[in-house]
This record gives structure tokens, sequence and C-alpha cells, in this order.
């Protein structure tokens, strides 16, 4: 019942074949199709620039008061590309390959591959914008390593590579806006999709600003809204990011695929105490030179430089001889539990050491603080303690979630003319990310597929023809204001965030690192009793009316107490391990991931049935023709 | 890491809207952590505003890492507060003593207008991008990356520059609210790229008319801009963009 739609044909040639028999859209004809982009992150940006450099009429939507403050900004460490600048190996097919051993077996080959095919292009482009990545003094571009790759394919700018890419797509979206081809609406928020005649037709946006409800038609939708990572409370996820628009496609229509791959960045500055907002990541690019390590001695409490070498333990250089420090995120991240759980952590608490000593004697502290001094500069600025001076502590914490709408190859989701991009979708990186790649993802569905899936679905489908005061865009318009009103109307004791955050601690207790049947039954239990608390006993002072961002935050908490049971539920039925999902009855001796592919080699797609009826769980298998899945290995 | 904790009086701006009277309101912050961040802190006293059914100070907010450019806000008449190079999100509670009085003020400028609070509307930033702050180039056009090699030292500069991330501060400290290190900031990063080249003169004289036209004042170099900056972007890059302005200027006769 899936059709994933993947080209007939050998790998390398099936992006080349469905490009060429993709129906074209004339020139002369582009400017008569309205386009929404909801989002503009580097998917978002980069989708609206080019399709309306093809010609469309673009209307985009953000939530924040310009689209330059999307969360792709915050990405630090870089970019991949197959483009073998480093002549040590990389090719097409490499970055292919580890992308889908990275995301352990569980992503789809030809999306990947296309992925890895596209990768050469966006740094082409995005230095034809006037990125400034990093180059070496003969002039031409400089690379990093990044973890779960053993070839140099990274290219950055300092640690701000999110902001310098996403910069270069807002300057090829205000180039749009100023030829009038996109028109731009600012600290809006996706209420709802319209659907009319079997396809999306439009979105009821709130105006952020006013409080004012409006219908926005179109002939096809373009989601880019980012992840779900904040389902958890604390990640390392901007504050405003949610799953509010992808949740309302799923109640519309749209499957929802593999929620429970969420990926645990190994990372982060540790947690320090219970009035905290946010977490915030240290680059991964940092386990280039920095080496991870504990104290033998558990609940060891002197400062780490007084802890002499032979009683640290190394414990990805020991386990993992070949990749060292540079191991995938998830196995870094489960090691860094382990340990910590074994009282090795420091102080006997949830924090390793990330320590630069070695590099800084080997480099000197002049080639450290070029390639990471903003990182360090902010680590100092966040804890007080400086990294050039005694190591880093770090601890794993919620990221980025592989999980997403489904999309078919050509990026369209279960209902016609609604397209997912980037992280908002679910395609290429299976159960685990690689670092570097959601850079390259997001970049390549918006500036290299949408522009030709975007024109075969309007040669084939045409027109929409829907009015704004269609009877489909009057019920989504209606349910948006009916939901606002029933939330005004609590006025209870409880504030938003409270209630939130005892969500959120459920999840990563339950279904965090390491997650069990008996504990994800548990917070199946649990997570109706919170959600039927926050629609008793929630307050939201002010009117909505009004610029109201606790109503804002409600209703995006609202959609994340009915998503974690979507989530969990996944976890549930995965029973076998891989990549990010680690679930402890299915491990191997040494507790690595164990994967069932028997059983499991297959995307869930969860089909909304109604607010009192289970969801149901489709299956798209997964066909393996060019690598064969096997037990990762990064020893 | 410090584990104290401190109380302070706010006195915080309070509007209900762009054409709404403004006021002082004063708050007390009991006991807040010296490791929490200042967005934390003003999270703890709106916690307070929520639990007694007020409306709690609007702020903009995001990433709260210092890169996405929403937070900021004047604290004791410095932009993003005492700390060099910070933003108010990076800002920690460290930084200030039991029972200081901070006074707490949106970013005031003609051409941002207020729209609830602290929040300003600062999309005057975006006009000034969209007259000329990219290099028109289509997807699909560009040769390969390493095509035109570019100066490790270009390369730099051309970073330090684009490392802005248009929070607004250079415009609140400046004492003629001109949005000159913004603008420049833009125009030296793509002065300093071969790809940057062929608009060079179109892209400055539009930037600078989108900069006037949005009401900014102009620049008689009190460095307040640099001072706050959160990125440290440097002054040297408004003297860089007048040059390219007034070279333009000749080349345009």
């Amino acid at each position: 019942m899936l059709d994933a739609r993947v080209p007939e044909g050998p790998l390398p040639e099936k992006w080349t074949r469905c490009q060429f028999e993709m129906k074209l859209v004339n020139p002369a004809n582009r400017r008569k199709f309205t386009v929404i982009v909801v989002g503009t992150g580097l998917a978002g940006s980069s989708a609206s620039a080019s399709l309306a450099e093809l010609g469309y009429n673009v209307k985009t939507f953000c939530l924040n008061d310009t689209p330059r403050r999307a969360h792709s900004i915050a990405a630090q460490g870089g970019i991949n590309a197959a483009k073998n600048y480093r002549n040590d190996g990389d090719s097409v097919y490499r970055l292919f390959y580890d992308t889908i051993k990275g995301g352990d077996y569980r992503s789809r080959e030809a999306n990947v591959y296309r992925l890895a095919e596209i990768s050469v292009k966006i740094i082409d482009h995005c230095v034809a914008q006037g990125v400034p990545f990093a180059r070496e003094y003969g002039g031409l571009l400089d690379n990093r390593s990044f973890g779960g790759a053993q070839v140099s394919r990274t290219f950055y700018a300092r640690g701000q590579t999110g902001q310098q890419l996403l910069l270069g797509a807002y300057g090829a979206l205000m180039k749009e806006v100023k030829a009038g081809r996109v028109t731009l609406f600012p600290r809006r928020e996706m209420m709802d999709l319209i659907v009319a005649g079997g396809r999306a037709v439009g979105i009821i946006a709130r105006n952020l600003v006013t409080g004012a409800l409006e219908t926005h038609m179109a002939d096809a939708v373009v989601l880019a809204s980012g992840g779900y990572g904040n389902v958890f409370f604390l990640s390392t996820n901007g504050r405003s990011c949610n799953v509010s628009a992808a949740w309302r496609c799923y109640q519309r229509g749209a499957f929802f695929a593999n929620p429970c791959f969420t990926q645990i960045h190994p990372t982060c500055i540790p947690v320090h105490g219970d009035l905290q907002s946010k977490l915030t990541l240290m680059s991964e690019s940092l386990r280039n030179d920095g080496r991870i390590w504990v104290s033998c001695k558990p609940g060891d409490t002197r400062r780490p430089n007084d802890i002499p070498e032979e009683e640290r333990y190394y414990y990805l250089e020991e386990r993992y001889p070949s990749f060292g420090n540079l191991v995938p995120r998830d196995v870094a991240s489960r090691n860094a539990k382990m340990v910590c759980d074994a009282g090795l952590g420091v102080r006997g608490g949830n924090a390793v050491y990330l320590d630069f000593r070695d590099a800084i004697a080997r480099e000197g502290v002049a080639v450290i603080r070029e390639r990471y001094g903003n990182l360090f500069d902010m680590y100092e600025r966040i804890t007080g303690s400086d990294p050039y001076k005694e190591p880093m502590t770090i601890f794993p914490a919620i990221h980025y979630t592989m999980g997403g709408l489904w999309v078919d190859y050509h990026l369209m989701s279960t209902i016609p003319g609604l397209f997912v991009l980037g992280e908002a979708n679910f395609s290429d990186h299976g159960a685990n990310r690689l670092g570097a790649s959601a850079l390259m993802q997001g970049l390549a569905d918006g500036y290299f597929i949408i522009p030709y899936t975007m024109g075969h679905y309007l040669a084939s489908a045409g027109p929409a023809k829907v009015a704004a005061d269609a009877p489909e865009a009057r019920e989504a318009a209606d349910a948006a204001e009916n939901r606002i009103r029933k939330l005004m109307s609590i006025r209870g004791k409880r504030t938003v965030n409270e209630l939130h955050r005892r969500l959120g601690l459920l999840l990563w207790d339950k279904c965090g690192m390491a997650r069990n049947e008996q504990g994800l039954r548990e917070a199946l239990e649990e997570i109706p009793a919170i959600r039927e608390e926050f629609w008793k006993n929630v307050n939201i002072p002010g009117e909505p009316g009004t610029f109201n961002q606790v109503l804002e935050r409600a209703m995006r908490v609202a959609d994340f107490m009915e998503f974690a049971e979507l989530m969990v539920r996944d976890a549930l039925e995965r029973r076998e391990s891989c990549g990010g999902h680690f679930r402890e009855e299915f491990q191997t001796e040494d507790g690595e991931a164990l994967r069932d592919d028997e059983h499991f080699a297959h995307v869930a797609a969860w089909e909304y049935n109604g607010p009192d009826a289970a969801p149901r769980r489709h299956v798209e298998p997964l066909v393996f023709e060019a690598v064969k899945p096997s037990q990762r290995s990064y020893k | 890491m410090a584990v104290g904790t401190i109380s302070l009086t706010l006195k915080v701006w309070r509007q209900a809207g762009p054409d709404q009277p403004g006021r002082f309101e004063t708050y007390r912050a009991e006991n807040i952590p010296t490791d929490v961040s200042f967005l934390e802190m003003l999270d703890i006293v709106n916690d307070g505003l929520e639990r007694e059914g007020k409306e709690p100070i609007a702020f903009d907010h995001d990433c709260r890492e210092g890169i996405c450019g929403s937070c900021g806000a004047v604290v004791n008449g410095r932009p993003h507060g005492p700390r060099r190079a910070t933003t108010l999100c990076q800002l920690h509670m460290r930084e200030f003593r039991d029972g200081e009085t901070l006074v707490i003020e949106p970013f005031r400028a003609k051409a941002f207008p207020v729209v609830k609070d602290l929040v300003v509307d600062r999309s005057a930033f975006d006009r000034i991008i969209q007259a000329g702050g990219y290099v028109s180039v289509r997807t699909g056009q560009a040769p390969d990356a390493n095509a035109i090699p570019v100066p490790k030292h270009r390369a730099e500069r051309a970073m330090d520059a684009a490392q802005c991330i248009g929070c607004g501060a250079c415009v609140a400290a400046c004492p003629n609210a001109s949005a000159s290190l913004f603008t420049a900031a833009k125009i030296v990063q793509f002065a300093m790229l071969p790809q940057g080249h062929p608009e060079r003169v179109r892209r400055v004289v539009a930037m600078v008319e989108a900069m006037d036209r949005e009401g900014f004042g102009s620049c008689s170099k009190h460095y307040e801009c640099e001072a706050a900056c959160p990125k440290e972007i440097k002054v040297e890059n408004i003297t860089l963009m007048n040059r390219e302005y007034l070279r333009a200027m000749v080349r345009e006769d």
C-alpha cells in the first residue's frame, strides 16, 4: 500500500532516470502556481528560493521575527560532501555506504544514494553564494573529520557552519522577496493543513503578533518545520522548535514514520539544575582533537588535572581502536551512559571528560583556538570553567530526530501535494544520523530535489482551484479557533512549563537513551494522565487576540502531549535495537545494539485513526540491493 | 561551578503594544542560582507571574546559544548587559551581585518599533538585506567549489564579518541609532570574496540607501556598536563600507 516511488534501474542511475521521467511545467505557466513553504531553516529557505527562481509563486511562513533565526543556525560542526578533495579515498559510494551503515540499515537505499550524489553540488552552490568556508593557505577549501567516517569530508565555517549556510539560503530567499516572487510571512505559526479533493491546498496560520487566524490557499504545500526533540523538554533544540505543524498534517492523513528514532548527541554541556531551560551542544568536531575519558575510580572527587594518566579510562579509544573518539553518536552516547551508570562519571555523576591537553601540547594553543575558539568561549561563558586549562565535562542530550512524516522518493507525504523536507521528514538517516549530515540533507531537499519533484506534481495534478471560503478551509479555521478557545478557557493552576517538564522527564527516563518494555508500558500509562492534567489545569494568562507567548507554548505542548504517546508506542513495537533506538532486551554480549533484520528491516509508518482509536502501523519494507546489512562494527 | 544564589530588583519596561504607553514595573527576582542564564532568570520571574495569573514579560528568544540573534534587551544601559561579546542568553547570573537593581528595556530605535514589552520589530534589517545582501546566483549555476581560490586571510576576514547575528544591539547602542555596523558587516563579507565582486558597486549603493530609507541614523563614530556587538564585529568594517561606497560613487558616473 505504501508506494515509495523508487525508480527502477541500478542505484547510480535512479535519480538521473527519475529526473528525466518527471514532467515539467512550462516556464510561462509556473507563475500560475502558488506553493506554500512552512519553515525557513536550511530546507525551507533553500526550497523557497529555488522554487521562486524557477518562477513559481511562493508564500513562505516562519514563526521567528525573521527567517534568518530558524534553528539550522545553531548547527556548528560542518557539512559533508563526497568531494574527495583530500585524496583519501572518498567517493559518492563511500558517503552513501557510511550513511546507510551509520543509520544502522534502517533507511532507504535510493534516497541515501541520491543524497550522497547531490552533496557535491551543495558545496559548489554555497561557495558561489559567498559562504565563507574555512580555507587552506593555497586558497582552496579545508576539510575536517567527523564521527562515523574514516575520511575527511566535512566542510566547515569555524564552529558556525549552520549559521553561514543558513545565511546563504536566507540571502537567496531575500533576493527572491526583492524580486517579488516570494511573499514572506514572519511571526506566523501553522495551525492546520487544508486538504480538499484529496490534496493539500493550503494552511491556516496564526499571526503571532495580532493573534488573528489567516487562511492561505495554494496548489501545493511544503512542510519544512524541523524536528520534535523538544518533546523531551530539555534538548539542544531552539525553544520554539515543535511538532505541531507535522502533527496537524498527521491528523489530516499524513503517515508519521519511525517516531521512536531520536538522536542523543554525546557532547553536550551537562544539566546544571532544575531551572535550566535548554541544553547546549558542544560540536562533535571537538572529538577530532579532544579525548574522552573518566576516572577508573568510581565517585572520584579529585579535580581532573589531579587524576594521573594511569588512572584515566579512555573508554572509547580502548573499546573501539579503529574509530576511537570518532565513533558514531549513538555509540558514543551509549558508552557515556554505561560508564556513568557504573559510577565512573565525573564525581560519580552524569558527566565525562573531554580533554584537549594532548592536542594543545601537540598542536599549540593557537591552532586549537583557531579550530574551536568560539566553542571554547561558549563553554567558558556557560560553565565558568576554562577548557584550555581544564577538561570540559560533557554528557549526552537529545539533539535530533530521525523520525518524521513519511515521504516517498519525491519527498511527498501520503497526502498528495504535501511535501516534507529536512528534519521534518524521516527519510535519509535511518536509526542514527551521522554528524554533518543534517545540513547536507536539508539543503539537498531544498535546493536540488523539491524543484524537480514539485514540477512533476504540479504538471500532473494541475491547479487546485480551491477558494479560501471552501468548506474544507472553513472547517480547518474553525478547528483552530476552537482549540484556542478551549485552551484559554481552562484557567487552571499549572504553568505550561511545569507540565511540559513533567512529560519530558518521563520520556527521558523511559524512552531516552535506553528503553525497555516495562518502562515503555509505564510511559503509555502515564502520558494520558499528564495530558489530562494539562487540559484540566493549565493556566494561560492574557488574551488570545494578542501577542501571547504563553498561548504559543501551550499549543505546542498540547501537541507534544499527544505525539509523545505515538513515539512511545513506536518504541514499544520495534522489538529490536538499532542506532539511537536501544532496547535493553536486545543487545549483544558486549552491549552493542542488536538488530533484528528478519522482523524489523522496515519503516514503521503510523496512520491516524481519530482521537479515540489506536493508530494503525503500516510497514514499508527496506530492500538492500547494494549493501548487505551487517552488525555495525567500529572496533 | 558556583552554586550560590542572589536576589535582585528588576525594573522592567512593560508595554502592551506599539501604540500603547509603556512604563517601568518593579519585580523581585528572589534566590536566583548564579549558574542560570539571564533569560532563565526572566523565566523564573515569569513563572511567578504566570502562577499569579498575570501576563509574563514578553521577550524574544530561541536558540539560547548566542547564535540566532533573537534575544536582546538593554540591561542597565548596555545592550545584552555588562559582559563583552555575549548575548543575553549567554549572560549568566554569576556576573551580577546579590542585591543589585537591574533596569531592563527593549532595544530602542525609531526603526525598531516596540511590539510588546522587550520585543521589538527588526524587520528593517530584512529589508536592508533584500536590497542586496546576497550574491545573485541561481541554484544550479555554480562552478566547482575549488574553481576559484580565495586567499585564506581574505576568507577569514569575510568570516569575521559574516558572523553577525542580526540582533540589533549595534543600533540600540548607537546614540544615532545607526545600522552602519550591521550593513557594513554584510557588505564587507562579500567585498572580501571574489564571488561578491560582480555586484560590488550595486550592492553597497542599494544597501546604504535602504539603511537610510528605514530611518536609521548615520554613523558619527562613537564606536558604541563595536562595544555592544556580541560577535565582536569591528568598526573598521564601517570604514571599509564607506570606502566601497565612495568607490561606487566615483565609478558610477
